[in-house]
């Protein structure tokens, strides 16, 4: 495998009204197969994606919130938020869905994915990564 | 395109696999693979049934690569390899055995 490189997958906005959120989902899950080092972002209208109980019936189309649960599973455990567009919008972090992985390296220990970063932090994070997808 | 069985033909994509996942049936996964000359046996069904799971609580049909190493935490090591699913499903376990599982072709899998 040749170099690795930092990719960061920035989501921004909300999960259903577009497809972004769905289209951005598969290719994080897409891109894990070559295992690059993945990191995904969450900011602006795309906090809600992570958002607890999800019911999209009255919509009429596929409730995909439980597929971040699966993140973990494809070594996908760095999930950034940004601290301030939850304050924008009245959020916590207990609004949002718990999202976890199990550590290979710890004895398969189940540690938290999320973390919450201001936009100082979310921003040398973009700088320091090589690619940058924006959705 | 289509799979018939006992007398009622399911819809199913170009590459066979079932267009409306609520309606799959265990008799539909014998027939899938009978149409590929497999006799599905008790280890086969541990992973469609598996894989069902897995789509019941995530959405998403898994990559090879996650569908091993969690069959290994499930069924055990001597299971969560890929050569014991490939011999299963020669046709590659993620692509074959979500076929039989009436699941859409795995997220990951080009």
């Amino acid at each position: 495998m040749s170099d690795i490189k930092k990719f960061m997958y920035v989501n921004r906005k909300a999960p259903y009204g577009t497809i972004y959120a769905w289209e951005s989902l598969e290719v994080v899950l897409i891109g894990a197969a070559f295992e690059q080092d993945v990191s995904v972002a969450f900011v602006d209208d795309g906090v809600y994606q992570l958002i607890k109980g999800q019911d999209t019936t009255e919509l009429g189309i596929k409730n995909f919130s439980a597929t971040y649960k699966a993140l973990g599973d494809y070594d996908v455990n760095k999930l950034y938020i940004e601290k301030e567009s939850l304050d924008a919008r009245g959020l916590t972090l207990d609004d949002l869905m718990p999202l976890t992985y199990e550590d290979e390296n710890d004895n398969w220990a189940e540690k938290n994915s999320i973390r919450v970063v201001s936009s100082q932090e979310l921003a040398e994070l973009f700088e320091h990564s090589d690619v940058l997808f924006n959705f | 395109m289509g799979i018939e069985v006992n007398g009622k033909v399911f819809e199913t994509d170009e590459e066979g696999y079932l267009s409306n996942l609520n309606e799959w049936t265990p008799e539909v996964a014998t027939a899938m693979a009978k149409d590929e000359d497999v006799d599905l046996s008790e280890s086969h069904w541990q992973v469609i049934n598996f894989l069902r799971e897995y789509y019941e609580e995530y959405q998403i049909a898994p990559a090879v690569r996650v569908l091993t190493k969690a069959i290994g935490k499930k069924l055990g090591p001597d299971k969560g390899n890929s050569k014991y699913l490939y011999e299963l499903f020669p046709y590659g376990p993620g692509k074959q055995a979500c076929k039989y599982a009436g699941l859409p072709k795995p997220t990951g899998c080009v």
